[in-house]
């Protein structure tokens, strides 16, 4: 476990006696400069555990114990009446990957079409925000902002009117064939839009838009201007400024951006429910129900490791490949 | 013409996108007016303003508000604490497990709220704590203190040492030169932080689900309950009128920032 709490070590010394500005304890002890120095230095060497302690004590105490404990029940057996004992069985995790492996799957492929749909989604408005709005700069990251204060259940359910089978937009929709083409590709069914997966992708992207949109503004903001004119005055064209100049300078934003769209989207069970059927299950919805119905907490334990152990490699990967280590 | 529809298509395409964001709103809006046949308000029947005139008429929805409210700022307050100490350390300090807490603000926040939520459950049940007020309490300030720390922290290191140095200098004590200089510094972070610590707990679904008990029902929790039994047009009132308070609120606040910009 990590006990980052150290206090006297002899090869920490020199490390903590330099915090990079001499901290808010320079009181001046009066019996003898060296004793005071070393007594200030003492001081300081403790001061960042001190500030540490309580946040990390409760970090470790209330989120990488649960992990452990959700480790044991995963290899555990029992019913919630008799309790539940360590027996090291390993089935749940082999259950997991059997009945499961199409939740996993379909979990995976519509996060990951969320997340492009919020990226491609999102640069345009970014794009604009940045270096297009002018004075409209602050009332459209206030609106950008300022679907949050709706509480999300309220504003989801909203979509349900909105793609509703006699609704404006599915009507559109079918007079222009579209949901013919969609119902080819296996995104829709008949003329409705509703309980499909495009509405669950619908749902997925809409929800996690400002998470996209907010790290991409930022990494746009930063942008100096005069890069672009460098690039128009070499006699690039728009796209090939966009192409070697823009884009490749706000990647760190892109990295953010796809990192926070898809990680809650991967595990969100709440569109899945909302928007759509039982065909469009999501693993968070198995877990839900293992756990809140079903009571079978070794099983939910071990899918929710599993999903844990999934997010965190493709996570790792995506960021060394991404090569922008320095997110947080 | 032609040229300036293609210098300003990134502008259409960004506007349509702000459209698909703030749609849902407007719907919530609307149907807020809506007087529904049957127990969804999904569809328009009639022009009513009864769920404005009686925003609490359904049975639990305004108790569910309220106790939203309690766990929110409740929730805040620790995090906003236990988050900026932390923040302070990593920004100011350089020590040894450095890597390791890192990882440990990171973690929360790379793993879907549903991992947490369900170990977080997990030691609950293994400690035999009855889930309500409580456990949802620990659970939110639990997810909430890493996203405070990433606040805090950024603002914390782009601040100006030579600031507290000159405050030394000119003889304020430690204490002083804490709460004079370096607290109102890093205020505009810490007020980041604590929002965003509670706009994360008041909406939160998932982790309260699993952690919540049967007498213990936040807004969001109803709102999903209503999603199964019918929703009546209470819930869009509560959405838009939050909505309308909090732009009014940042308004003010610009108004605000920009006459003591003016005056200074």
């Amino acid at each position: 476990m990590t006990t980052p709490a150290k206090t006297s070590d002899a090869a920490d010394a020199a490390e903590a006696a330099g915090p990079k500005h001499a901290g808010a304890d320079g009181r001046p002890e009066p019996s003898g400069p060296a004793r005071a120095l070393r007594a200030i230095t003492g001081e300081l060497r403790r001061m960042p555990y001190l500030l540490l302690l309580p946040g990390i004590a409760w970090l470790i105490f209330f989120f990488l114990v649960p992990l452990y404990f959700q480790a044991k029940m995963s290899v555990s057996s029992g019913t919630l009446d008799k309790g539940f004992d360590l027996t090291w069985t390993w089935s749940t995790f082999s259950a997991a990957f059997e009945d499961y492996d199409e939740h996993f799957l379909r979990s995976l492929y519509y996060a990951g079409a969320a997340t492009i749909l919020c990226l491609v989604l999102a640069y345009p408005l970014a794009y604009t925000i940045a270096f297009r709005a002018g004075r409209w700069r602050s009332l459209l990251l206030v609106l950008v902002v300022a679907p949050f204060f709706t509480s999300f259940l309220v504003r989801t359910l909203a979509w349900k009117t909105i793609l509703s089978d006699n609704g404006t937009v599915v009507g559109f929709l079918n007079t222009l064939h579209i949901t013919d083409v969609t119902a080819t590709l296996g995104l829709t069914e008949g003329d409705r839009v509703l309980a499909t997966p495009l509405a669950v992708v619908t749902g997925l992207t809409y929800n996690f838009l400002p998470f996209m949109i907010l790290p991409l503004y930022a990494s746009l903001e930063r942008i100096d201007p005069r890069l672009h004119e460098a690039a128009r005055d070499l006699y690039a064209s728009p796209a090939s400024t966009f192409r070697r100049v823009t884009l490749p300078l706000s990647m760190p934003g892109v990295v953010a951006g796809t990192l926070l769209t898809f990680i809650p989207a991967s595990g969100d069970y709440i569109n899945a429910q909302l928007l759509g059927t039982t065909r469009e299950t999501m693993i968070g919805n198995v877990i839900q129900s293992e756990y809140l119905r079903v009571r079978d907490y070794p099983t939910a334990a071990a899918m929710s490791f599993v999903l844990m152990a999934v997010i965190l490699v493709i996570v790792t990967v995506y960021i060394r490949r991404a090569g922008t280590e320095d997110l947080v | 013409m032609l040229k300036w529809l293609r210098h300003n298509l990134v502008v259409f395409a960004g506007l349509g996108t702000l459209v698909y964001m703030l749609a849902p709103n407007v719907v919530v809006f609307v149907f807020s007016f809506n007087d529904p046949v049957g127990r969804y308000n999904y569809e328009w029947a009639e022009f009513s303003d009864k769920a404005w005139t009686d925003p609490c008429g359904v049975a639990g929805m305004c108790d569910s508000l309220t106790l939203s409210f309690k766990i929110a700022i409740l929730a805040t307050l620790c995090a906003t604490v236990l988050g900026t100490l932390i923040a302070f350390a990593l920004a100011r300090y350089r020590f040894r497990a450095r890597g390791l807490v890192n990882s440990l603000i990171f973690l929360p926040m790379a793993m879907p709220e549903i991992v947490m939520a369900a170990s977080i459950a997990m030691l609950f049940l293994s400690m035999g704590m009855d889930a309500g007020f409580t456990t949802i309490l620990i659970a939110h300030i639990t997810f909430c203190v890493s996203f405070v720390v990433t606040a805090v922290k950024s603002r914390v290191i782009g601040m100006d040492p030579a600031l507290e140095e000159a405050a030394r200098d000119l003889y304020a004590s430690p204490i002083q030169v804490f709460l004079r200089v370096t607290l109102p510094l890093a205020a505009p972070g810490i007020a980041a932080g604590a929002m965003l610590a509670f706009a994360l707990s008041f909406d939160d679904f998932i982790i309260t689900n699993f952690n919540a008990g049967p007498d213990t029902v936040t807004f969001p929790m109803y709102v999903w309950g209503a999603a199964q039994r019918g929703t009546p047009p209470q819930i869009n009132v509560i959405g838009s009128a939050m909505l309308v308070i909090a732009v009014l609120v940042v308004v003010a606040g610009q108004i605000v920032g920009r006459r003591n910009r003016a005056k200074a």
